[in-house]
């Protein structure tokens, strides 16, 4: 119908504006990532690149102990980390979300500040604390608690301090948010009903800021199973992490089909993650955007 | 009920000093007169000649903070116009009918879904496939290939916060424009533009910073004339341990400061502002997407 | 009314939205200079006929005629149509006076009309003086007002007005209510008005077209709306109303013998009575009056008062008829001594008062 024919060209306009940034995705993120998936089933060519035949080589080559060592190693670490930024991050956000609100403003802005600054600047004040003669081994020196210095540096211990360090904002913000806006009165109906204050919150609180806490999970899960140069500033030699797999089999093997597995794999592993939280009720984007968007949180 | 014990406070205290240690170390050991260039950190005495280390030309952190702001200035002002424009394409659309209509729909909708996945996948995947599709199509590794790899991760950052304004907006400012007469351009230009102005700038100051910080995908895309600042640190601290990074963490540091001290004069009089225009809901710099 | 020129024509006017229909094929004539208003309850289609009416919504078929032209497929932009939205919909980041100004500045207007049209607009809404105000910072009425001169500015053939005083208090309301009515006489602009609420309807509107279901039920004057529902439904809507079941015994000339519970009353007769049918007898509750002794009158029902609702200068009386259905009276509270709930009484009333229709209460909801 004539009628329908100039509206629909209205809105299509309008829809025609998403066509940039769509055909942009399409290209370098949907391409890019559909030619890695595509080289981890070549065999490598030469130099720095892939050739046929087909094959599944490079995935067979994975399932080796070295490799699944490293995985597993990864998925550990990304695991303790998220528990830890929960566990240290939960109660943090939760005293936030209650103090008073001038003093919200200074701490949210507090636990801000230090993260505009460079990643790995940050980082590198954990290896000045950490060194030998660095400030922690000369304060358990000084109070008799240790007769030589402890090696910190260079150590899985030393890998999971900076991996909860450069995570924890995005736990304490995702629950942050969920704790402000839970309505305190149904706290007080709880505490009404005959519930301890500790019943309370595990009853009330805990399942009210449960999609906060989730959101943290994923997002400090996430990026840590692939982070490189954490391990590779403050972990020893064999401290090998996925992401260092992925480094090294691309810049000193040089062996780019089987790099591609392997960051396939790591891929593979991220989308199960966000499968699963969004079956959980999660929404993707807009958490992984709470999550980063914390630097201009400044209220 | 909602008030916090002493024990409360004191954990707020201790987080936040465990937050602060490594920074202050590194404000600290920025002015320490020991060279250490082993591993040696020990604080023998005060000195500045690390800052004069750090402007001189010769250690090249100029150039990379150049280098920084010309990828970051380009990344952000090609994601702003992809990334508002896609916001403004894809908030509220109505549904097809038709083959055509409907695979376009899906088309577009799909299109948005692999927009927002670089912030949601390992740096270091998206790192990697841009690295072998820019040596298989041939775009040479540096500025361009920069250029191109930040705005697809700052393009995200845009388009979510321009979308959730453009979300919370009520529909019915725009059929009031052209109720009153506007085209649908017009539109564009004097209601849609206007009042999606905060979470634009929001977004590009987001954008901006994440850009400045990437390390990852840089990485893998950067060339030999196009070393960032993120790159520079990183192979600094991976060879040594040049004292003069700590000076540049404590330049950054007191920049950050200014920047937050001025964004929140800023804010203070976005709402002083925001109280005289009456705008429902807490925009701003964050552009009403704050949780 | 009909004899002022025909201004708006709706033809067979259809919407889908996917697979619910929200307007299933409206005819109508809206006269020049009238006051019509749309009611209904809400999902009735009333918003959705308006929205097509301004063009932000295209039919799925039928078409819009104003001033004899197919203004179906027209823009919204280009039609000589505004509209007051239900929340207002003031651009929050341009001051009373923009706000006011916009639509002449899109038609690329001079400074001096601009400035000129926008200090009377201001005036015709008794917000002089409020130009450099932000629409945040107004109160709701000042801001419906800001609405309304917003969309006059251009001196539209029709103004729309969707519940424009559907978020004010009570108080307000009232006020708004004769306020709009003097503007519209004032102006001879034609509104086509929508509320939920019927006793607005009556008080402003010329004509009023009761919809539902996507369906005009009844077009008609507040009067004839009132007195001569034409269905149980419209009956039902309007006004405090008692629908009494009863069966059409004998259909004279001109009179219906209709037996409730025993009783036999004379109602006015439609050709469309059938002898035999179900009816509803539809009594307005304040045509009904109440007392205790019997009373000679024709149209007369004995029944039990079950419940007895004092209400300052009124009083709502429930009366049990042998049958088991219940009569509401509402009456002064004036001479009203003696009845106690379980007394025997007799309601009554003129038989113009009383219009029979079919019971149509459960279609198309």
């Amino acid at each position: 119908m004539a009628v329908h024919h100039i509206e629909g060209k209205a809105k299509r306009g309008r829809e025609a504006l998403a066509l940039p940034m769509a055909v942009y995705a399409a290209l370098f993120v949907g391409l890019s990532l559909l030619y890695i998936i595509g080289l981890s089933f070549l065999n490598r060519g030469e130099g720095f690149s892939a050739s046929p035949p087909v094959t599944a080589d490079n995935y067979l080559r994975i399932i080796s102990p070295l490799y699944l060592r490293s995985l597993l190693l990864s998925l550990r670490l990304a695991a303790l980390t998220a528990l830890f930024c929960l566990l240290l991050g939960y109660p943090f956000a939760y005293f936030l979300a209650k103090a008073r609100p001038k003093a919200r403003a200074w701490l949210l802005m507090l636990l801000i500040v230090p993260f505009w600054t460079n990643a790995l600047i940050r980082i590198y004040g954990w290896k000045i604390l950490f060194s030998a003669s660095g400030p922690v081994n000369s304060a358990l020196l000084s109070l008799g608690l240790i007769g030589r210095p402890l090696k910190l540096l260079y150590t899985d211990f030393a890998v999971l301090v900076g991996m909860i360090y450069a995570m924890i904002p995005f736990m304490v913000l995702p629950v942050y948010s969920s704790v402000e806006r839970m309505d305190w009165a149904m706290v007080e109906a709880s505490r009404d009903l005959g519930a301890s204050p500790l019943k309370a919150f595990l009853t009330v609180t805990v399942p009210m800021t449960l999609p906060g806490v989730l959101a943290g999970l994923v997002l400090t899960f996430i990026p840590s199973v692939g982070l490189f140069f954490l391990s590779d500033l403050l972990g020893g030699s064999n401290t090998m992490l996925w992401g260092n797999m992925v480094h090294n089999e691309l810049l000193k093997s040089r062996d780019l089909p089987f790099a591609a597995a392997l960051s396939v794999v790591l891929l593979t592993l991220t989308g199960l993650v966000i499968l699963i939280y969004r079956r959980m009720g999660g929404k993707a984007e807009s958490m992984v955007f709470l999550g980063r968007r914390f630097i201009f949180e400044t209220q | 009920m909602k008030k916090n014990s002493p024990w409360a406070s004191f954990y707020l205290a201790l987080i936040l000093v465990l937050l602060y240690l490594p920074v202050l170390m590194v404000v600290l050991f920025s002015f320490n007169s020991n060279p250490g260039r082993t591993a040696n950190f020990q604080f023998e005495g005060f000195s500045l000649q690390w800052y004069r280390d750090l402007f001189d030309p010769v250690t090249g952190y100029g150039t990379a903070l150049t280098t920084s702001l010309v990828l970051a200035g380009w990344s952000v002002l090609f994601s702003a116009v992809i990334g508002t424009l896609g916001a403004i394409g894809m908030v509220r659309r109505p549904r097809r009918r038709g083959l055509i209509g409907r695979a376009g729909h899906a088309a577009l909708g799909a299109g948005e879904q692999i927009a927002v996945l670089p912030i949601m996948i390992p740096e270091i995947i998206l790192g990697l496939a841009l690295m072998a599709l820019f040596s298989f199509i041939g775009i040479p590794f540096g500025m361009p290939a920069l250029v191109l790899s930040h705005v697809a991760f700052c393009v995200p950052y845009i388009f979510i916060t321009v979308k959730g304004r453009l979300a919370s907006l009520d529909p019915g400012l725009e059929e009031a424009a052209r109720d009153l007469g506007a085209t649908p351009l017009k539109v564009l230009a004097t209601v849609t533009l206007p009042l999606s102005f905060p979470a634009i700038l929001s977004g590009c100051l987001l954008a901006f910073a994440m850009s400045m910080d990437d390390f990852v995908i840089s990485f893998f895309v950067n060339g030999p004339q196009t070393t960032t600042l993120p790159l520079k640190v990183y192979s600094s601290v991976k060879v040594g341990v040049p004292p003069h990074v700590n000076a540049l963490c404590t330049v950054m540091l007191g920049v950050v400061f200014t920047l937050v001290a001025l964004g929140q004069l800023i804010q203070a009089g976005n709402l002083k502002r925001k109280d005289r225009l009456g705008y429902a809901g807490r925009d701003g710099l964050t552009g009403g997407l704050v949780p | 009314m009909s004899d002022r020129p025909v201004l708006l024509s709706l033809r067979g006017l259809r919407k889908t939205f996917d697979t619910q229909e929200a307007v299933s094929g409206l005819d109508l004539e809206v006269f020049a200079g009238e006051f019509l208003t749309l009611l209904g309850p809400s999902g009735c289609g009333k918003t959705t006929t308006l929205r097509i009416i301004a063009g932000l919504e295209m039919p799925s078929a039928g078409s819009v005629l104003l001033d004899g032209q197919d203004i179906t497929a027209l823009a919204p932009e280009k039609r000589a149509v505004n509209t007051v939205f239900q929340n207002y919909a003031l651009f929050p980041h341009m001051n009373v006076a923009k706000n006011i100004a916009y639509g002449l500045r899109m038609r690329g207007a001079g400074k001096e009309e601009i400035a000129r049209k926008t200090a009377e607009m201001l005036e015709l809404v008794q917000l002089t003086g409020y130009g450099k105000r932000m629409p945040g910072q107004l109160s709701g009425g000042q801001r419906q007002r800001v609405a309304i001169a917003r969309s006059l500015i251009l001196s539209p053939r029709i103004l729309l007005l969707d519940e424009p005083l559907g978020a004010l208090d009570l108080q307000l309301r009232r006020q708004m209510q004769v306020e709009l009515k003097r503007m519209q006489q004032k102006l001879g602009i034609t509104f086509i008005y929508i509320t939920h609420d019927q006793e607005e309807a009556l008080l402003m509107s010329d004509r009023v077209a009761l919809m539902r279901g996507g369906r005009f039920v009844q077009v008609g004057t507040p009067l004839e709306l009132y007195e001569h529902p034409q269905t149980a439904f419209a009956a039902s809507f309007i006004g405090e109303t008692n629908l009494i079941a009863g069966r059409a015994a004998a259909v004279k000339e001109g009179e219906v013998l209709l037996d409730i519970a025993g009783f036999s009353l004379p109602c006015e007769s439609f050709d469309w009575i059938t002898p035999g049918e179900e009816l509803l007898l539809c009594v307005r509750a304040q045509r009904m009056h109440l007392s205790t002794e019997p009373v000679n009158a024709p149209c007369r029902l004995k029944g039990e008062l079950v419940e007895n609702h004092y209400a300052g200068g009124e009083r709502t009386s429930l009366v049990r008829l042998p049958d088991g259905q219940t009569v509401r009276v509402r009456h002064s509270t004036e001479n009203d001594a003696g009845l106690a709930p379980g007394s025997e009484v007799f309601c009554w009333w003129n038989m113009p008062s009383g219009v029979l229709v079919r019971d149509d209460r459960e279609e198309g909801q």
